[in-house]
């Protein structure tokens, strides 16, 4: 099993360059805009000295490959310079904010699974029939239901009309965190789900029609623990890829829902920085963001190969 | 056959539901397994006997239904049996073996596991002691190794390993009734006779009976002590198999035995049957070997015929069984 999962230090490898090309992407989008990036910051009406000031400040006035090189070194050191509103290290703004998105986009993960999972097995145990076409028109109305609606639909019902939940805000302890999460997360969960349910209910139809099914039948199993021991592990597989992917998406869905439900996490900050034209905090938070989706794409082979035995991305050509 | 036969078939018909009506894929067959019995279905594709025996299993792909008929195991009757209950005899009662061992084993577990999860649900075994029971049955059925191997998973096992992996599988309740859908023929040929001789042997051990759908008829003859042939959907001939083998009474079986090599005349030309089965969407009230039949007359076209003993313990679906085979054997 083990011996199996030795990938990882290699693809981690492989990652650098990938890490590398986001640096560059990174520091040269602040350079591509029309314009000085000082004058870009100020706006139209700043006074020469104070452009000049920022100049240097940002370190500018120097060549831009000695620019880049200073990025870089800044970066390795962990250095993402200072925000230009807060006056404080990106560092430490980037760092209070990611255990907030972490936790909300794991959080909805979790949640689509637990919508997703039960929902593709009653689809796709009868196909065609009055819940699975119920639970297609569900994955229809998700997909098309915009997630900031969604989002104030859920605070209207939810918070304003039952009172259950908080209408925004992150809480103080963890369990207050979990609650307060609960909502955002829901709302992500309902627009990641109809992908999900898609993916594994066409997957589960093949399943459930497999000689191995039959076979497990045959020994007399049946409901529930069929579903569990035989259906899901095999089924899942395919979709864990597809999930892997949309994780990335829902980070950037988390945006929207951060602002929605007033969550101080990466979306938050990086609305924030784009409208008061936070050049560093952007870098920072796009530079952490597309750490995060090469991670996943490692964790999402990692999980593959320990669901699926036949998967060996470690060496073509064992045994 | 004897008084209270282990499994009784009677009237069987399978219909796949289309949007107007049905078609019938089997259409009333009808035979008893005798405990300690070796019961042979031979066909060609699509004669409806690997339908039949998934009927009794209860394991009917989507949109196959039972239509009408009874089966009965045991004296109690399967058709329409709670599921729960019924579920319960598979396993402890009757066990299947399947044609493809590449896909009838769970890709993703541990082939131990897969034998061990009956005991576990039957016997009430602890994990570690279903897996003793796994390992035994594994070794029962000549695997090597068989400890190391329990922990394999089914890609990394050879075609012939993984037959023996199914055939543990269904024999680690022990069952009275196996069922084998094809078991031998995804195997090469030296691998096959292992197999049967292991199935036999197993059999006989364990005092369970057999129901053996093939289409090879040597793999019968090795195997079986009765046999029924169908064809599109019905049965055509039923007897002791070396009777049927030596002096066939319908003419798809003669077909069949012509077509096929037999090693004690090696020097006789195979003779194929001409022509396809028919489509079962369009069945007429006609025989439905006529359009292929070398003897066929003009009643063959007018009404179906249905078996008719012609001799003690045999029957044959030919309006002249008689005159054809009586002239044939002089």
């Amino acid at each position: 099993m083990l011996h199996r999962l030795s990938f990882i230090p290699g693809r981690l490898l492989q990652a650098i360059p990938v890490v590398f090309g986001v640096t560059l992407l990174v520091f040269f989008m602040a350079h591509l805009l029309p314009g000085d990036p000082a004058l870009a910051i100020l706006g139209d009406k700043a006074t020469e000295d104070r452009i000049v000031a920022l100049r240097t400040q940002l370190g500018l006035d120097k060549p831009l490959l000695v620019q880049y090189g200073l990025f870089l070194s800044n970066i390795a050191r962990g250095n993402l310079g200072d925000s230009l509103t807060y006056q404080v290290p990106v560092s430490s703004l980037v760092l209070e904010a990611v255990p907030v998105t972490l936790s909300l986009v794991f959080f909805a993960l979790i949640l689509g699974l637990l919508i997703g999972i039960p929902l593709s097995g009653i689809a796709a145990v009868k196909p065609n029939r009055p819940a699975d076409l119920g639970v297609r028109a569900y994955t229809l109305v998700g997909q098309g239901m915009p997630q900031f609606w969604v989002g104030i639909m859920l605070i209207l019902f939810f918070s304003l009309k039952l009172r259950l939940f908080p209408v925004g805000g992150y809480g103080q302890t963890a369990a207050d965190h979990l609650y307060y999460l609960f909502l955002p997360a829901l709302t992500l969960a309902i627009a990641l789900s109809p992908t999900l349910i898609r993916s594994l209910r066409s997957s589960t139809i093949n399943v459930l029609g497999s000689e191995y099914v039959a076979t497990a039948r045959s020994k007399g199993s049946g409901g529930v623990a069929l579903f569990r021991q035989h259906v899901l592990r095999n089924a899942i597989i395919p979709t864990v890829s597809i999930m892997g992917v949309n994780l990335g998406y829902l980070v950037g869905g988390s945006i929207v829902i951060e602002k929605v439900f007033a969550l101080p996490g990466l979306g938050s900050l990086m609305l924030n920085a784009i409208f008061s034209r936070d050049f560093p905090t952007i870098q920072g938070v796009t530079l952490f963001v597309a750490l995060f989706v090469v991670v996943v794409g490692i964790l999402t082979d990692v999980v593959y190969t320990l669901l699926d035995p036949r998967v060996n991305f470690s060496s073509k050509e064992r045994e | 056959m004897t008084e209270s036969p282990l499994l009784s078939v009677t009237d069987l018909v399978l219909g796949v539901k289309r949007s107007k009506g049905s078609t019938v894929i089997v259409d009333g067959v009808s035979f008893d397994v005798a405990t300690g019995n070796r019961f042979g279905i031979v066909g060609e594709s699509g004669s409806g006997k690997s339908m039949s025996l998934r009927a009794i299993a209860n394991l009917l792909p989507a949109g196959v239904n039972v239509m009408s008929g009874s089966i009965k195991y045991n004296g109690e009757e399967l058709v329409g049996m709670n599921r729960v209950k019924r579920r319960r005899l598979m396993g402890p009662e009757i066990a299947m073996i399947f044609q493809e061992p590449m896909t009838a084993l769970n890709p993703v577990m541990r082939v131990g596991d897969q034998i061990a999860e009956g005991p576990r649900r039957y016997l009430g075994l602890s994990r570690k002691a279903a897996m003793e029971l796994a390992v035994s049955m594994m070794a029962r059925t000549g695997i090597p190794d068989p400890a190391k191997r329990a922990l394999a998973y089914p890609h990394q096992l050879s075609g012939g390993l993984r037959q023996r992996i199914m055939i543990a599988m269904a024999i680690s309740c022990r069952p009275k009734l196996i069922l084998c859908d094809e078991p031998t023929t995804a195997l090469d040929v030296t691998v096959q006779h292992q197999v049967l001789r292991l199935l036999e042997e197993l059999c006989d051990d364990f005092g369970a009976s057999l129901v053996f759908v093939t289409h090879d008829l040597a793999v019968v003859n090795q195997t079986c002590r009765d046999l029924a042939v169908m064809y599109a959907g019905r049965m055509v001939e039923t007897g002791a198999v070396k009777d049927v083998f030596r002096d066939p009474r319908h003419p798809y079986t003669k077909g069949l035995l012509d077509s096929a090599p037999d090693f004690d005349q090696p020097g006789r030309a195979l003779v194929p049957i001409p022509g396809f089965p028919p489509n079962l969407a369009h069945r007429e009230n006609a025989c439905s070997f006529a359009p292929r039949c070398p003897f066929v007359q003009e009643r063959c076209l007018e009404g179906a015929p249905v078996l008719e003993r012609v001799e003690d313990g045999r029957e044959s679906a030919c309006f002249f069984s008689d005159e054809i085979f009586k002239k044939v054997r002089v």
